[in-house]
């Protein structure tokens, strides 16, 4: 039986109007599932840098990265290792916290090397980075207290070491600009 | 300039990339796309004008390079530009205003993508301000054919016209062919702005490998010569890359069989001997039978499609498999390569004739004596054959053997979707490529008409005939009106059963011949078994042909079939329609019913062959 494991791709694309659309469209019309996007700029205007998680097998994976690498607007797929690459989210998470629980929720925030970045009688606002295991251990901690309000990014990742994957494709822009 | 088009395609256009005096003029961006669309050298354009592509018409009509068609609908524009790009191996273009008028183009939008067939359609968009707002005629059809393009463009800026032409007809016909689409604002079109020629395109991401990678081809060699079963197993991507006599070099240097697929047909002749057929659902009982009994199938340009495989998991078991194609994303998609090279036919096939020489040198030849044996038994015992018409009745078989004999391989035939287009592929003899055109992958009934007049336009000189349902051609005839009106006189023999026949088939075969809505020649009461009563054709194609400026012929009796051919053959100034009326209880054989193993073809109703399963 093969299994299902999470793959992460990090995809430049030219910084275009709907490029987003064009991919997450590709996503859709091939059954494929996202579990987690995230964009944004990159060092070069030009180009955006999209990091994709999918929960898939190995052959569909092949066939993920095929049929982005088809787009026109898509630069270059590279997936990362998830023990070669560091790898974060950001989570904001508003908890019920009074005088009497507030202590202890701070507590599992400096525990957890996250800050406390809003305050109010009843409650005090989270804000946590780290790898999806760290974000998903101190919310466990904070869910007994109360949790209002919950907001996480999509993963971002870079690979680790010297090597950049975007050198090449940037050089590869500027000749063409 | 990023591009690595090593070796110029064939329908690719150079000049928009070739060195030259710059020019550079102010002018609308209107005339700039003509300008542009001249530059690349596109000499036809089928369209219809409207509000938002309105201010392109006006420089259009003083074009002297670009010869506009006006279409009576935009599908017939869309399937006309396909006709064209597949009769010629050029880009072909058609054009329409924004909204009903872009969305009429999805349907050959949809068809061009899935048989890889290099347009470029350009539409009109509402003004830029105004898009977004539900605008009058206003329709996201960027949106709407992301999926069934290759690329598109939404062009706001007239200064971007030139080069997103240039983009658009070098991403249309290089690598793995397709359509693409290029909406402008219509306040790009009125604007002043400049044009500048050539232009330098700015594609980062699009670089189609063209060249194999050396050690597959030699990879892919050695198992050719080791094999005992193997099968040359051809798809349109052969033809697509102009690699017709590569690849009769390689098949007569290995002496190995040659099935051609649908989309691949007249890129080996049908006479040559190491051609099996056609393999697939309706395909020879040969070519079905030896990819399944084959132990390596030898894939080039063809994609497995289900329409081939049948039951996927089932497909030709003890095959090992070099699959080779433009397209990376096909390579193992829906079944797994031994051997996957990526690169153009023609390339891939010129290095295997040179890898394929070097194991012969080297004393290393495969020896398909056993292989032929069987192959040549399966040939003389289960040729394509049809069943006899009633007595006096015309069989629909009988009518396209009897055109393809007498009209000739040199003619374009053009079919529509269904039984007629199956028997087409069948019995008629194509010989050359780029003779036949179909709508393969999306099966668009309604192609044939349009894309006959497309093919007439690009090759004006050569007979072309489409072959069409009596349902296929109630959805696009209206083109005739063009033809008749535009010069271009095609001849349509329809193959008139009064029914949706492969529906109806289907019905007969796995419904109990309850004939829902497969009835065209009469009303809802009729319950599709009794044949048609003479003298109620609603509609009468005759006439119908007539009111549109063609000639219409109509045959009933098997003693008129050739003169009636040869009549149509005879005129020549206008368009010729010939209502064949065939008796409707005709079906297509061979066939293997859909989601079962091909294994379980049949060759007529209930005759399964004799493959003399034991000797394996």
């Amino acid at each position: 039986m093969t299994t299902m494991s999470k793959h992460t791709l990090s995809v430049l694309v030219e910084n275009k109007p709907g490029v987003l659309a064009r991919i997450a469209a590709l996503f859709s019309r091939r059954g494929f599932n996202i579990d987690s996007l995230a964009v944004g700029p990159t060092e070069h205007p030009d180009i955006s840098r999209m990091t994709i998680v999918v929960n898939v097998e190995e052959l569909p994976l092949e066939q993920v990265t095929k049929q982005l690498n088809k787009l026109v607007n898509v630069i270059k797929i590279v997936e990362l290792d998830q023990s070669q690459a560091v790898q974060r989210e950001l989570v904001l998470v508003k908890v019920r916290a009074d005088a009497e629980s507030r202590s202890q929720v701070t507590e599992i925030v400096r525990l957890f090397r996250a800050k406390t970045v809003d305050v109010s009688p009843d409650a005090v606002t989270i804000e946590a980075t780290g790898s999806s295991d760290k974000l998903e251990a101190m919310l466990r901690m904070l869910e007994p207290y109360g949790i209002k309000e919950l907001v996480q990014s999509g993963l971002v990742a870079i690979g680790r070491g010297a090597r950049s994957i975007t050198d090449r494709s940037l050089r590869a822009l500027d000749r063409s600009a | 300039m990023t591009e690595h088009a090593a070796t110029p395609r064939r329908g690719d256009h150079p000049a928009a990339h070739a060195p030259g005096p710059q020019t550079t003029e102010t002018m609308t961006g209107a005339q700039s796309l003509i300008r542009s669309l001249e530059a690349v050298g596109a000499d036809t354009v089928f369209g219809i004008p409207g509000g938002a592509i309105l201010p392109a018409y006006d420089p259009l009509m003083d074009s002297t390079k670009v010869r506009h068609i006006l279409v009576r609908h935009e599908q017939g524009a869309g399937h006309a530009a396909t006709g064209y790009a597949q009769a010629t191996g050029r880009v072909g273009v058609c054009m329409a205003t924004s909204g009903p008028g872009a969305t009429n183009l999805v349907t050959p939008i949809a068809d061009a993508y899935m048989d890889s067939v290099p347009i470029v359609a350009i539409t009109g968009q509402v003004a830029s301000k105004a898009i977004g707002t539900d605008a009058f005629q206003e329709a996201d059809i960027c949106g709407i054919t992301m999926p069934i393009t290759k690329h598109n463009y939404l062009v706001t800026d007239p200064a971007e016209i030139p080069r997103v032409i240039a983009e658009a007809f070098h991403i249309a016909a290089t690598g793995r062919p397709g359509p693409v689409l290029v909406d402008i604002a219509k306040d790009a079109l009125q604007a002043q702005t400049v044009f500048r020629w050539p232009v330098e395109a700015s594609l980062p991401g699009y670089r189609p490998v063209t060249k194999p990678h050396a050690k597959q081809i030699r990879e892919a060699a050695k198992l050719l010569v080791n094999a005992k079963r193997p099968v040359l197993y051809v798809g349109g991507g052969v033809l697509k890359a102009n690699a017709g006599a590569e690849l009769r070099i390689l098949a007569e240097l290995t002496g190995a069989p040659v099935v051609t697929t649908l989309m691949a047909i007249g890129v080996f002749p049908d006479s040559h001997p190491q051609h099996l057929g056609m393999p697939g659902m309706h395909g020879s009982v040969p070519a079905v039978t030896a990819l399944q009994k084959s132990d390596l199938l030898f894939t080039l340009g063809a994609r497995f499609d289900d329409r081939v495989t049948g039951k996927l998991d089932s497909f030709a078991p003890n095959a090992k498999v070099v699959h080779a194609d433009i397209d990376p994303a096909e390579i193992g998609k829906n079944r797994p390569a031994d051997v996957p090279i990526v690169g153009d036919a023609r390339e891939v096939l010129a290095d295997l004739i040179v890898a394929v020489q070097a194991e012969f040198d080297a004393g290393h030849r495969g020896d398909y004596t056993e292989w032929w044996t069987r192959l040549n038994e399966w040939k003389t015992t289960y040729p394509v054959g049809y069943e006899p018409a009633p007595e006096g009745r015309l069989s629909p078989q009988q009518v396209i053997e009897r055109i393809g004999q007498l009209v000739g391989p040199d003619a374009i035939y053009a079919a529509g979707v269904g039984q007629h287009q199956m028997w087409a592929s069948q019995f008629i003899q194509f010989e050359k490529p780029a003779t036949w055109l179909n709508s393969g992958g999306a099966g668009t009934m309604g192609y044939a008409v349009p894309a006959a007049m497309g093919a007439k336009a690009g090759k004006p000189d050569v007979p072309v005939w489409a072959i069409d349902g009596d349902g296929c051609f109630q959805m696009t005839n209206q083109e005739l009106t063009t033809c008749t009106l535009n010069n271009l006189p095609i001849k349509v023999a329809v193959i008139n059963n009064g029914s949706l026949g492969m529906v109806r088939q289907w019905q007969t075969l796995f419904y109990n011949q309850r004939y829902s809505n497969t009835v065209l020649h009469s009303g809802p009461g009729h319950d599709g078994i009794e044949p048609p009563a003479q003298g109620t054709r609603i509609p009468d194609f005759v006439l119908l042909s007539e009111a549109m400026g063609a000639v219409g012929l109509r045959c009933e009796r098997p003693e008129d079939l050739d003169d009636v051919i040869k009549q149509a053959m005879a005129i020549n100034d206008r368009p010729v329609v010939i209502d064949f009326i065939v008796h409707q209880d005709a079906m297509v054989w061979p066939m293997v019913a859909a989601g079962t193993s091909n294994d379980e073809i049949q060759f007529a109703r209930g005759a399964r062959p004799d493959f003399g399963d034991d000797l394996d």
